[in-house]
This record gives C-alpha cells, structure tokens and sequence, in this order.
C-alpha cells in the first residue's frame, strides 16, 4: 500500500516544484508545471505520448535546465532511473554499483554497494555481468544506482515498461518499500493502472500542461465517477483527457 | 575522472577480441604501406627474344670491336626477363600474361649497328587490354631503350674521340695486318713550320705553305673542342640535381613515419569514437553527466585514455622496427614521444567529435573508418603531382585533419627530417582544441 495513505501525520513536504517551463525552439514542452510531493509518498506521472513527462523528470533530475521555474532540491539529492538501465553490460553488478558510487562520492562505497546488493536482492548476482542478467534484474541494477547515494527523492522513468508481470510485480513491491521506508519516489508511466494501483497522487500532463494533481478516485470523481455509469481508472482517465480537448 | 578510466581499461580488457582487432588492424595496414612506400613497384617481366647468332653479337665500329650482349643489361636493368626460344615463344608469353611484353632483337641488328647508315629497329609487343598496365609498359620499355642507346652513343663517342685524338697527336692504325704510323696535325704543322722558316721572304712556295700552315692552326684548334661537341651531340642535356627544401629522408626512414602515423590514426579515432559513443549507447551519458562528471570531463577522459592506448602501440611499432628492420635513432626517444603524443591527442579529439556526431557505436566505428582511409590516402599524395584545384583541396584538407602534421612531426622526431618539431605540434595542439569545441557541441543532443 502507498505509505502516505498509511500516515498518520502529514509528511513534511520533500519536494517543492514550481512554474517548470522548458521550450524547444517554437514548441513549449512544458507550460508553467508545479507541484509538491511529501516525504515516502508516491507520486504517478501520466499523460498521452509527447505530454512532457519525459522532459519534467530529466529537469527535475538534471539532465537539462528548464527556461523557467525551479526545483526545490539540486540534483545530488534527487535520484534518477531511466527508461533503459544506464548500466555498463561489460561491468559486473558489484562493479557497475562501485562506479556509481564512487562517482557519486559516497562515504563509503564498499557498504553502500553492500546495502544496495542486499535491498535488491542482488547479492547472489555481484560478481555476474550486467549484459548476461534477466531485464528484470537489470532494471533492479538500474534503480540500485538512483538509490546509491540514499537520496530523499527517487525519480523513475517508465520503470516498468520492459518487465514481464512477475517482474513487474517484484519491482512495485521494491519500490513501495522505499516509499514506506520514507523516500519520495516520483514515477511516469503509460500503464494508468498502474498509477492507481500504486500512487498516492497522480499528476495528468498533455501538451506540457498539468491538468490535474490529486488522489485516483479524485480523477475518477472528476469525470463523474461511477454515477455516470460503470467506468474502471483507465477509462476515467480518457474521458478527463477527452473532456480537457486531448 | 580516474574511476570513468578504470571502468574503461575494464571495459576493454573484457573485450580482447575487439582490442586485439584495434591493434592488430592498424599495425599491419601501417606495415603494409609502409612496405610498399619503401620498396616501390615490383620488376615487370619482360619476354626477350634476340635473333642476333651469338657468334655475330660482335662487331667491327671503327677498327674496334662491339660486343652487342655488353649492351643488354642497360635493355633488361630494372626488369626480369624471361628467355624466349622464338618469336612466337615470346608472343605466347604476353598473350597467356606471363610477361608484360615482348622485346625481339632482329639478327640484323649488328650490321646495322656496325655499318651506321641504317637504323636497327626493336620490335616491341605488349597486350593492350589494361590500359594502366600498357602504359606502364610503355614507359618502362622507352625508359630501358633511352639507356641502351645512350650507352651506345658512349660508344659511339669514344670511338670517334679516338680518332680525332689521333688526327691531331698522331699514332698507328692496323691496316692488312701492318701497323701503319699516321703523324698527327700538330706533328705536320711543327714540321712546316720548320720548312717555312728556311724559305727566304716571299717564296711563292712559302706563300703556299703560310695557307696550308694556316689550315692546319685552324683544324688544330677546332679539333681540340671536338670531344666536348661530341659529349654534347651524345648527350645534348645534363642534369644536375639540387633538393630545394622539402623531404631528404630515405624512404625507408620515412616509410617509418608513415606506418606510424597510421597505426596512430586508425586505433586512435576509432578507440576514441568508440568509447563515447558506447556512454550513450550504455545509457549512461545522462546518468553520469547530471553532476557526476562535466561533459567535458568526459570529453577529455575518452581522448586521454584513446590516446595514451594507441601511443603505447605506436611507440612498440616503432620500437619494434627499429630494432628489427630499420636503423632508428633512439637517442631521440624524447622527440618520437612528444611526437606520438601530440598526434595521438589530435586524433582522439577527432574521435570523441566523430563519436559525438555518429552517437552510437556502430555509426561512429564506421564513420571514423571511412574518414580515416582518405585522410591518409590524400595526406600521402605527393604535392604538385595532381592538378591546381584538386592540389588547393587536398592541402586544405590536409590542414583541418590531423594526419598530415602528424606525418610531418614523426618524420622531423624520426628521421631528423628538415624543419621544425614546434610547426607541427602546435598545429596538432590547434586543432586539438578545435576538434574538442565541435564534441562538446556535438554533446548537446547526445543524452
């Protein structure tokens, strides 16, 4: 279950994002997006292909600057997964976290390795190159490395777009512990059930533009909810679109 | 930046095969370039067939005798020659590819020779399918006949010296097995002079002996530069040969340099392309460059490693040339060190910019390749030996590309050829940075 929802308290907020808005030339990818998200909650970016979820999450991790508006926390403290596993298939599991994490200037490398191999359930696996494991230990590598400086916030992009069901399941399992355990983990993905399953709030973008932020059945209830007639998340999600002229 | 080398020498150790191929590639491309600069073109076969009997290939010029056969090596110098026992043998020989061409001596070549009044004629035949090859042949046949008949116009000339010499200073000839004296001009005027002075003053037999005395002075002076007149019908132009400038280097020595140069460039540029373009093809270019490491960091990590890689190989080529094939200079170690450096860097700037550019490895290994081949093939081709326009673009390209100053510092570190080390280098440095400032550029939509 998401660990917000199990609170009691309110989290303090652990990440402050406000009036994001990145141009391409004559294309505005983002227009003025801004949000809060709270220690250990988990946060789902939705919306149709080319709304700007890619974009928010590398300006949110770093990757590129926004034009305008700005993050709460730098880049150091905000862990970043890709879509594809940035991982060096030639390297080993222990040796690609070493990297990292001497990269990343960790006190101490060889334990925070250690930690990492344990939480994944990689420890079996250390001395195995990358290029010869599963998609889904692969992809466990790739959160390992966002979480190797232990940062407060974790963003995922489309984490799970690759995995079977097993594997998929096995990741969400992972994913909420870090939220209980009280990282704010940020993630977009096509799968909406997904977000419903697994998010305390959903952000809905299309064409750059949040169109809603709150909880699933605060988006179902937007469109109506069941007194328009039966309707799963999925296809609460399209009318909100279709309502919005997406 | 130590951390992203070491995964890198990781990377590579695990890929032996792919090392063993970057090494291996350039090194004996290098060697066999190298080899042909040295040695040349191969000796063409050439079919001979000389009707001459080898009892009448001597003959008489002038009381003495010629043998024709010494005047055979000047024909065969620089080709091997395959005996014919026939005409049609050599024919066949051409025909079937075994020789380039066919040259056939006719018998009567020795008469005509020996008489002067008629010229002898070689017949020469070559297949005419490959027009490259035909006229390879053509000049290699008029470049061996122009020998043949200087060397008998030496002949020629030495005989004809001779008797000049004897018309003047006197001496014996043979004739029907009697030694015959001849007295000379200079002997026949001392004597006139002496019948003159004993003649009284307006003689008319002294008046008639002043006009032949006269002719004589005359014919004494104007046969005493005969043998220079000679020498210049013989051989109307000389040449005298001054190096303007340029290249003195043997060409084995440069040879050197040239295999060098090219088993730094090819390892160099694909090594360096290779492995940034593995950083996006990994995924990994984000991840690393969102405050990890500065993209220019990892610019001049790739090009350090590149360089300092195929450096090694370089040096060990060279090395290994020297003490096996050719005599190097290694009290000049320093110089082939900075040399080698300065070259290797230029080429992994060119690298990472091509790996920037191609962004996946593939792309980038080809692209490096097919950039690679002509660079060296142009920097190689002499200056002035094509025409004006394409002479202007092959400097040009010369000058943007790193091969062309890294052939000129190697052969200056190498060969302690003619100018400067610093010219070279500081090109190398200049573009160096040149190519840096394009990867970086090319990095901006490399994620």
């Amino acid at each position: 279950m998401p660990a917000a929802a199990t609170s009691a308290a309110p989290a303090p907020t652990a990440l402050t994002v406000t009036g994001l808005t990145k141009r391409y030339g004559d294309r505005v990818a983002l227009r003025g997006v801004g949000f809060e998200a709270a220690a250990g909650e988990l946060v789902a970016l939705i919306g149709p292909n080319g709304a700007g979820k890619t974009t928010m999450l590398s300006i949110l991790a770093g990757i590129q600057p926004p034009d305008a508006g700005r993050v709460s926390r730098p880049p150091r403290e905000i862990g970043w997964v890709p879509q594809q596993p940035a991982v060096y298939s030639k390297l080993s599991v222990a040796e690609n976290l070493r990297l990292f994490a001497r990269l990343e200037r960790v006190a101490d490398p060889d334990a925070a390795v250690a930690a990492m191999l344990a939480q994944t359930g990689l420890a079996d696996r250390a001395g195995d190159e990358v290029g010869r494991l599963s998609g889904g230990n692969r992809q466990r590598v790739n959160i390992a490395i966002g979480l190797l400086a232990a940062p407060p916030v974790l963003l995922l992009d489309e984490p799970s777009s690759s995995l079977d069901p097993r594997q998929r399941a096995r990741l969400w399992e992972f994913v909420t512990g870090l939220a209980e355990a009280g990282t704010t983990v940020v993630y977009s993905t096509h799968d909406v059930q997904e977000a419903e399953r697994y998010a305390d709030r959903v952000l809905v973008l299309a064409d750059g533009e949040l169109l809603f932020c709150g909880t699933p059945a605060a988006l179902q209830a937007a469109v109506g909810g069941e007194a328009t007639g039966p309707r799963d998340f999925e296809a609460s999600f399209v009318r909100f679109l279709h309502e919005r002229g997406h | 930046m130590r951390w992203l080398l070491l995964k890198d020498l990781q990377i590579l150790r695990r890929s032996p095969l792919l090392v063993a191929l970057l090494v291996v590639y350039p090194v004996v491309l290098a060697l066999l370039i190298g080899t042909a600069l040295s040695r040349g073109p191969g000796n063409p076969s050439i079919a001979l067939f000389n009707e001459v009997p080898r009892q009448e290939r001597t003959f008489d010029l002038g009381g003495s005798a010629v043998n024709a056969d010494e005047y055979l090596p000047q024909l065969t110098r620089s080709v091997d020659v395959i005996e014919a026992g026939s005409r049609a043998e050599a024919l066949e020989l051409v025909e079937r590819g075994k020789a380039l061409a066919a040259v056939i001596l006719p018998p009567d070549i020795a008469d005509r020779l020996a008489t002067g009044r008629q010229q002898p004629t070689i017949e020469v035949a070559y297949n005419g399918e490959d027009p490259v090859k035909q006229r390879f042949v053509e000049s290699v046949v008029k470049a061996r006949m122009a020998d043949a008949n200087a060397a008998l116009s030496r002949k020629y000339e030495q005989i004809t010296a001779g008797y000049i010499d004897m018309l003047l200073d006197g001496g014996e000839v043979t004739l029907l097995g009697r030694r015959v004296p001849i007295l000379g001009l200079r002997a026949s005027k001392a004597i006139l002079d002496g019948v003159i002075a004993r003649l009284p003053p307006g003689s008319p037999s002294r008046i008639a002996l002043d006009q032949v005395d006269r002719f004589a002075t005359l014919a004494i002076q104007n046969l005493g530069v005969s043998n220079d007149v000679l020498r210049s019908v013989g051989q109307p132009i000389a040449v005298r040969r001054t190096v303007i400038g340029g290249r003195r280097t043997p060409l084995d020595d440069y040879a050197v340099a040239v295999a060098a140069a090219v088993s730094l460039l090819f390892l160099t540029v694909l090594l360096a392309a290779g492995l940034l373009a593995l950083e996006r093809e990994e995924h990994a270019f984000a991840r690393l460059v969102r405050g990890l490491v500065s993209k220019l960091g990892l610019l001049v990590e790739k090009v350090a490693l590149a360089a300092a890689c195929s450096l090694l190989v370089a040096l060990a080529l060279l090395v290994g040339l020297g003490l096996l094939f050719v005599e190097l200079d290694f009290a000049r170690l320093p110089l082939w060190l900075a040399a080698l450096a300065l070259g290797a860097t230029a080429f992994a700037a060119l690298g990472v910019a091509l790996g920037g550019l191609a962004r996946e490895v593939r792309a980038a290994s080809l692209l490096a390749f097919l950039l690679s081949l002509p660079i060296a093939f142009l920097a190689l081709v002499p200056s002035g030996s094509v025409s004006g326009l394409a002479n202007d673009a092959i400097a040009v390209v010369c000058a943007i590309f790193p091969f062309k100053p890294t052939l000129q510092a190697l052969d200056v570190a190498i060969n302690d050829a003619p100018g400067t080390l610093a010219a070279p280098l500081l090109h190398l440095a200049a573009l160096t940075a040149a190519y840096l400032a394009i990867a970086r550029l090319a990095l901006r939509r490399f994620a």
